[in-house]
């Protein structure tokens, strides 16, 4: 019982992951009818951004470390941050120490400004072209993104740990009533889970409980009668493109605690999330939501030993298994409308 | 219209005289021993193929590769400081190229991929020239290119590949690794395991589910397993993991007090980092501290994993803190071009660069078989890993082993890891024949 719960635990922290992409994915296939394939990218850069913003909190300048020479046998020099020169040590420390959760207030922006610029500087021209035209210029671009990034930044993965507050690990088995430490799950993963329900459940407010919210809903119902009215939808859906890349990018600020982030991250995550969207339903937003932790939770049970004896290499195919069964049973998804991707 | 003093005769002795020259010396040793064999240099200069990863997860390793070729070469050609040929036992090198030819270079992608390191060693061959090839940081990569230079007739000098089959079930007559495998790990490491946590341990392998991962996990079992630890779980995780969580929760069931990840790479980075995330340092299991393995670290990788690899013990080719003279004379030639020490990739290819070039002077042709037989049973000393034997049976070197453990205070982005024991070449000699393979016969090639 208690390997259950770990399972559902884990799964619920790679469903969140899933889950935000997906949700990005989602909002922008249901708006501008895109299928964006640099949704991944947009995961990672937005990983890039906390990297980015906590080298910026530790610009340093160098001081001499008395009696200590470096690898070449010349005076060993130390780097000392300005913010400790700025705030004192301590609170310089403090600062970097929460980086990470500091820099969605530096994510948001560039990930919006990277969202509108994506969509008003390439897709656009693509809205009229075959869902395959839009799938390779979008693929072309994340490739792009990522060996930007890993121009910059390299292809070894950075450290980017959480604050030092969240470091532990919650051990659930002694409040449960099992064995100490038999459910023990880090707290930055619960913290992950968390911001995922928030930013989630921030989405669908901001679609279900505002006027913009009420237009683009109706624009993705009927785009063509919205624009009649006299709305331009056009705006509002850049808009949404820029939401949703902020999503994805916030997805991935908090996230880089949990794996060191690469260049190649987004990657690792897209394919993933296309089939969460497929099997949440083409266009469905709370079908995304529920496939992306569907799926995390599934591919946590696919990797439990015993499971493992049972079913030799279920772990590799468990997610394109389930993605195959639903589509025969249910071809537009858990929640897919009629009509989407149909025609 | 030009006359042809070519007579019937005289061109029926000559090709007598020719073919029983042919007969009785094989082509390498005649004194005319620049052709007859794959890219005979005809000019003045000699081209030798860098295949590294300069793109995909490696790219920082082959860049660090790439860099101490480049050292190399200009070593070679009597550039820069002299580096290893200063402390080199072998003094036939002179710094005037190899064989009075000046080194030249290209350079091929593997991208970590064995179809595209075949793919770039192949045009490098083919188009380029390159007599030698050497590099690469997988041994999936090492297996597939070491198989196409045995075709081709050239030599492969493996970068860094650390899986057993590299000089075992799949090693060839033209092949060459520098570098230290599987066995060795296990053989090093599991004595000091032994002596820092015990010999009653239960111990839970995750493995990366490919070639490397395999021998790592069986050398690593067996090597502790004859010290009286017992193997209580062992699981294969995809190559493309990234999120260990779902293998490391598993652990936690189980009544293991020691995890070994047999894992490289990105998949150690993250896997040692979710280990750790989910309080594994500071378990107690079967009334002992629950411990971490790594069999084999890469200074490089160590670095993706930051703090989380402090007191964790592994096993490395070379470091750059060693204080013997090759070691210093290396880092300091290394880091006064580039300003940071060498990383064990770099370390290994610079080293079979030098190593190759020592033999063709040696053996005075560049003819892939008198290459291999100057390299065979090689005795050499000054390059960093103390007397080392090119063993000719399998093409491994041998040489003392490194056990290094995580620093606990580190000084630098560089400083990660301590060696705390050199482990002596004595300790991981093993018998060429238990790994199985053919060394096959030398392919000079064309």
């Amino acid at each position: 019982m208690d390997a259950i719960i770990l399972q559902i635990l884990n799964g619920l922290d790679k469903g969140s992951a899933y889950a935000l992409i997906a949700l990005g994915l989602t909002l922008i296939f249901g708006t501008l009818g895109v299928v964006n394939f640099a949704h991944g990218a947009l995961f990672m850069i937005g990983a890039f951004c906390a990297v980015t913003f906590s080298r910026f909190l530790s610009v340093s300048h160098e001081v001499a470390v008395e009696g200590e020479v470096d690898f070449l046998g010349n005076q060993m020099m130390r780097d000392v941050p300005y913010i400790y020169d700025w705030f004192g040590e301590a609170t310089g420390a403090a600062i970097i120490d929460w980086a990470v959760p500091l820099s969605i207030i530096f994510a948001i922006p560039v990930m919006i400004g990277i969202g509108f610029a994506m969509e008003r500087g390439l897709v656009k021209h693509f809205y009229k072209r075959p869902h395959a035209d839009q799938i390779l210029v979008t693929f072309g671009l994340a490739i792009v993104l990522q060996e930007v990034i890993k121009y910059f930044y390299g292809a070894n993965p950075i450290p980017t740990p959480a604050p030092s507050a969240f470091t532990g690990s919650f051990d659930f088995g002694a409040l449960l009533g099992f064995d100490p430490g038999s459910i023990i799950y880090p707290y930055w993963r619960l913290v992950y889970f968390g911001f995922a329900a928030l930013i989630i459940g921030a989405v669908f407010a901001f679609l279900q409980f505002t006027t913009f919210g009420m237009v683009v809903r109706a624009g993705m119902a009927d785009r063509e009668t919205v624009g009649l009215l006299g709305i331009n939808i056009d705006k509002r859906f850049t808009i949404m493109f820029g939401i949703a890349a902020a999503v994805a990018g916030l997805a991935g600020v908090m996230y880089t605690p949990i794996n060191s982030p690469n260049y190649h991250m987004g990657m690792d995550f897209l394919v993933l999330s296309f089939v969460v969207v497929v099997v949440g339903g083409m266009g469905s937003l709370p079908g995304a939501v529920a496939a992306g932790f569907l799926l995390g939770i599934l591919e946590s049970f696919a990797s439990m030993p015993r499971v493992l004896d049972a079913l030799p290499g279920i772990n590799q195919i468990i997610i394109y298994l389930v993605a195959i069964i639903i589509l025969l049973t249910r071809p537009r998804g858990l929640m897919g409308r009629k009509g989407v991707m149909e025609e | 219209m030009s006359k042809s003093n070519i007579t019937r005769r005289g061109l029926i002795k000559t090709g007598a005289v020719a073919g029983a020259a042919g007969l009785t010396l094989p082509t390498y040793l005649r004194a005319d021993g620049h052709s007859g064999f794959t890219n005979a240099p005809t000019g003045d200069t000699v081209t030798l193929g860098f295949n590294v990863p300069q793109s995909g997860p490696y790219a920082d390793e082959g860049a660090d590769e790439l860099r101490a070729y480049e050292l190399a070469v200009e070593h070679l050609n009597g550039g820069g400081d002299g580096g290893l040929l200063n402390t080199f036992s072998s003094k036939a090198l002179e710094g005037n190229g190899i064989l009075g030819k000046k080194v030249e270079y290209v350079t091929g992608d593997t991208q970590t991929k064995s179809d595209a390191a075949r793919a770039s060693a192949r045009s490098m061959i083919e188009k380029d020239g390159a007599i030698m090839i050497t590099g690469g940081s997988s041994s999936g990569v090492a297996v597939a290119v070491q198989a196409l230079c045995q075709e081709a007739g050239v030599i492969f000098m493996a970068g860094l590949t650390h899986s057993n089959d590299t000089t075992g079930k799949d090693k060839k007559a033209n092949g060459f690794r520098h570098f230290f495998n599987s066995y060795m790990t296990g053989a090093a490491l599991a004595p000091v395991l032994a002596n820092n946590y015990g010999t009653d341990r239960k111990a839970y392998h995750l493995t990366a589910d490919y070639n490397w991962g395999y021998t790592t996990e069986e050398a690593v079992r067996t090597s502790t397993e004859a010290m009286g630890w017992e193997t209580v779980g062992t699981v294969l995780t995809p190559l493309t993991q990234t999120d260990f969580s779902s293998y490391i929760a598993p652990v936690l069931q189980s009544d293991a007090d020691v995890l070994v990840l047999n894992h490289y790479g990105g998949n150690m980075v993250n896997s040692l980092t979710n280990a750790v995330q989910f309080g594994l340092r500071e378990r107690v299991a079967n009334g002992k501290n629950f411990e971490i393995v790594v069999p084999l670290y890469s200074r490089l990788m160590a670095k993706g994993a930051g703090a989380n690899v402090k007191g964790i013990f592994g096993s490395t080719n070379w470091h750059w803190s060693l204080q013997d003279d090759g070691s210093k004379e290396f880092v300091k030639s290394f880091g006064t071009k580039y300003g940071f020490p060498p990383s064990q990739a770099a370390h290994t290819c610079y080293v079979q660069a030098l190593l190759y070039a020592d033999a063709v002077q040696r053996a005075g042709s560049f003819n892939p078989c008198a290459v291999g037989e100057a390299l065979k049973d090689f005795q050499f000393d000054g390059m960093g890993n103390g007397p080392t034997l090119y063993r000719g049976e399998d093409h491994q070197c041998f040489k003392d082993v490194l056990v290094v453990k995580g620093k606990e205070n580190p000084t630098s982005e560089f400083d990660l890891l301590e060696i705390v024991e050199i482990t002596p070449v004595s300790q991981v000699t093993y018998d060429a024949g238990i790994f199985g393979g053919e060394l096959g016969a030398c392919n000079p090639g064309a």
